[in-house]
C-alpha cells in the first residue's frame, strides 16, 4: 500500500463538464470545470439538448487539461470514476460514455458514482469523516438529510416532498425578474434587505425531516401579485430577505433537531445551496450550540465538480466496487440503492 | 493500418475491426435497443474475437451524423476518447455516406436518408466514386423527390426507414426510383473504415456531431429575437 493511489473522475450530470483527479481518497490533484452558464442564460435555464450538445464538444479538451494540470500519465491513473446518475440523461450519456471508452483504451478498472455520493465526499478533500455522520444536501435538484454509518452507506431520513430549495429559489428569482442562475442573485439581494415580511414556514409533521418549498415558493409569489394590485412597492431585498429566512430557517432548524436525534459527530453541507451565505451564516450560528461538528466545503467544491466524483469513487473503488462495459447512464439512481450495491 | 469503426448513429449499431484492408470482423445489428448499454460490450467482444488489443489500433473511425442526436453522439464520445486516450488518429465520415456506400456497383445517383419525422428526412444525394452531388439537408421528403425529380437519372434509394416513404418515392419518381432488396438498407462500418482509411483526419478535439439541425429551444429563441 506505498504506492500512491489515483482516480480519475468524469462529471457531466447536468451543464458542468468536469474532470478531476484525486489522490490516495482525499487529496485533490486537479479539478477542472468548463461551464456551461453563459449558453443557457438567454433560455433562463439549462437546455438539455444544448448540455449535451456542449458536452461532446468540451470532452477530451477537459480531459486533457486535467491531465496537463495534473501532471500525471493516463498509465499512472488507477481507475476511472464516473458519475452514472442521477442528472440529465443526455448529458450524463457523454460522461459515462466517456468514462467506459477510457477504462476501455488503457484497460483500467471503472466505478460508477452517485451524484449526491459524490456532493457528499466532497467534505472528505477538506476533512476527514467521523461517524456517524449526516449530510445536509441542498442544490437545484435535492434536499436531503442523508444518515452516513460507515463509507459507502446512505440512509434518506428526510426529502422534499416537492420543490427542492434551489428549485425554489430559481423560482423565486424568475419571479423577481433576476438572471438565471438566480440563487446567488437572491442571497446577494438578501444580504442589503429586511426580513420585513413574513412568509410561511414549512414544518410538516411533528417528528418529520422532510421538506416542503412549494407552499412557501406560491406564498412569495402571491404577496408580490397583491402588492402590485394595491399599488403597493415592496423592496426586492426585503422579499430576497424574507424569503431566505424562510428557507434557512427550517433547514437548519431541522438540521440540529436530527443532529441531536441521531448524536452524529460532524453534520456535512453539500450541494450548490452550500454556497449560500444566509444557509451557512444559520447554520454556524446554530451549530455552534451543539457538539455536532459543523463541515461546510469551499464553494468550488460545493458546485457540481468532478474532485466530488473522484473522492466519491475512491472509497466506491477501494471497498470492491466495479462497473462493467454495460454500464449506462441513469438519471433516476436511487441514492440508498446505490449505497447497498453488492461488488 | 488497424481500424476500429464505429456506428451508432441510428437504429443500427455497427462495430468493424479492419487490418490492412482485411475486414477481421464485423458486428452489425439493427434494433430499438440501448446503445449505450451495448456498444463498449460489442467493442469488447470483437477486439478479443479479432485478437486486437487497443494498443494496436492506427485509427478510428465513426459515423458522425445525422442522425439520432443521442446515438450520434454516443458513438463520437466513445470514438473521440478512445482515439484521445491511445494517441491515435479519429476521423468522422457522414452516416449518409456510410449506407450511400451500400450502392457502389449503382450506375446512377444514390440517395440515402433517414426518416427526421413529421414528413421530414436526413438526405443528401451521391454519384459514381461517392461524389456529393447534392449536399446533406434536414427536409420534407414530398419537396427533396420533387427536386430530384428534376434530374435526368435513375436514382437507387438505401434507407433503413425505407418502409416510412417508399409509396411516396414511387409515387414521384415512378420507374426512375431503384429499390434494392432488403439487406442494402443498413450501413456496415467495414465501408466507415474503408472511408475513414483515406480520409484526412483532424484534430480530435475538433471532430464534433453533424446534426443537420439546431436544437428546438435555440430555434424558438431565434424565431423571438426576429420578432423583436
Ligand atoms: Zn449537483
Amino acid at each position: 500500500m506505498s504506492k500512491d493511489q489515483y482516480i480519475l473522475a468524469i462529471e457531466t450530470s447536468c451543464d458542468e463538464t468536469a474532470v478531476a483527479i484525486v489522490k490516495n481518497e482525499r487529496e485533490l490533484v486537479t479539478n477542472v470545470v468548463a461551464s456551461q452558464i453563459e449558453s443557457h442564460k438567454r433560455f433562463g435555464g439549462v437546455v438539455p439538448e444544448i448540455a449535451s450538445r456542449h458536452h461532446i464538444e468540451q470532452m477530451t479538451i477537459t480531459l486533457e487539461e486535467a491531465l496537463e494540470e495534473s501532471g500525471l500519465g493516463l498509465d499512472e491513473i488507477d481507475a476511472i470514476a464516473v458519475t452514472e446518475g442521477p442528472g440529465l440523461v443526455g448529458a450524463l450519456l457523454v460522461g459515462v460514455n466517456a468514462a467506459k471508452s477510457l477504462a476501455f483504451a488503457k484497460q483500467k478498472p471503472l466505478v460508477g458514482v452517485h451524484h449526491i455520493a459524490g456532493h457528499i465526499y466532497a467534505n472528505r478533500l477538506e476533512k476527514e469523516f467521523e461517524f456517524p455522520l449526516l449530510a445536509l444536501v441542498v442544490s437545484g435538484g435535492h434536499t436531503e438529510l442523508v444518515l452516513m454509518r460507515e463509507h459507502g452507506s446512505f440512509e434518506i431520513i428526510g426529502e422534499t416532498r416537492d420543490d427542492a430549495a434551489g428549485e425554489a429559489y430559481d423560482k423565486v428569482a424568475r419571479t423577481l425578474k433576476l438572471p438565471y442562475p438566480g440563487g446567488p442573485h437572491i442571497d446577494r439581494l438578501a444580504g442589503e434587505g429586511e426580513e420585513s415580511i413574513d412568509f410561511p414556514r414549512s414544518w410538516l409533521e411533528k417528528d418529520s425531516y422532510d421538506f416542503s418549498f412549494s407552499g412557501l415558493k406560491s406564498s412569495v409569489i402571491n404577496t408580490l401579485h397583491n402588492a402590485k394590485q394595491k399599488g403597493q412597492e415592496l423592496k426586492d431585498e426585503d422579499v430576497a430577505a424574507s424569503f431566505q429566512a424562510s428557507v434557512v430557517d427550517v433547514l437548519s432548524t431541522k438540521a440540529v433537531r436530527a443532529a441531536e436525534e441521531y448524536g452524529v459527530k460532524q453534520m456535512i453541507v453539500a450541494g450548490g445551496v452550500a454556497a449560500n451565505s444566509g444557509l451557512r451564516q444559520a447554520l454556524e450560528e446554530k451549530f455552534a450550540a451543539v457538539d455536532t461538528e459543523l463541515l461546510i466545503p469551499p464553494i468550488h467544491l460545493c458546485t457540481d465538480n468532478a474532485a466530488m466524483i473522484a473522492a466519491a469513487g475512491a472509497v466506491a473503488f477501494n471497498q470492491g466496487h466495479r462497473a462493467g462495459w454495460d454500464l449506462n447512464a441513469n438519471p433516476g439512481l436511487d441514492l440508498e440503492m446505490y449505497g447497498e450495491r453488492k461488488k | 493500418m488497424n481500424i476500429l469503426a464505429i456506428d451508432t448513429s441510428n437504429y443500427v449499431m455497427g462495430v468493424a475491426v479492419v487490418k490492412d484492408g482485411v475486414v477481421a470482423g464485423e458486428y452489425v445489428t439493427h434494433l430499438k435497443k440501448n446503445h449505450s448499454i451495448r456498444l463498449m460490450p460489442a467493442i469488447d467482444a470483437l477486439m478479443e474475437e479479432t485478437n486486437t488489443s487497443p494498443e494496436e489500433l492506427d485509427r478510428i473511425a465513426v459515423a458522425h451524423g445525422p442522425g439520432s442526436y443521442t446515438g450520434v453522439r454516443i458513438g463520437l464520445t466513445t470514438a473521440k476518447t478512445m482515439a484521445w486516450a491511445l494517441d491515435i488518429p479519429v476521423v468522422g465520415i457522414s452516416s449518409l455516406e456510410a449506407v450511400a456506400r451500400q450502392g457502389a456497383f449503382f450506375d446512377g445517383y444514390i440517395c440515402p436518408f433517414f426518416d427526421a419525422r413529421r414528413g421530414l428526412v436526413y438526405t443528401g444525394l451521391y454519384g459514381q466514386d461517392m461524389d456529393v452531388m447534392k449536399k446533406e439537408k434536414n427536409v420534407l421528403m414530398e419537396e427533396w423527390l420533387h427536386e430530384l425529380k428534376q434530374l435526368d437519372e435513375r436514382i437507387l434509394f438505401v434507407s433503413q426507414d425505407l418502409a416510412v416513404h417508399e409509396d411516396l418515392i414511387r409515387d414521384v419518381l415512378g420507374e426512375r426510383a431503384v429499390i434494392p432488396a432488403y439487406p442494402y438498407h443498413y450501413s456496415r462500418p467495414s465501408l466507415i473504415a474503408f472511408s475513414g482509411e483515406v480520409k484526412e483526419p483532424g484534430p480530435v478535439h475538433e471532430l464534433v456531431p453533424n446534426y443537420l439541425r439546431i436544437p428546438e429551444a435555440e430555434a424558438k429563441w431565434l424565431e423571438q429575437q426576429k420578432g423583436q
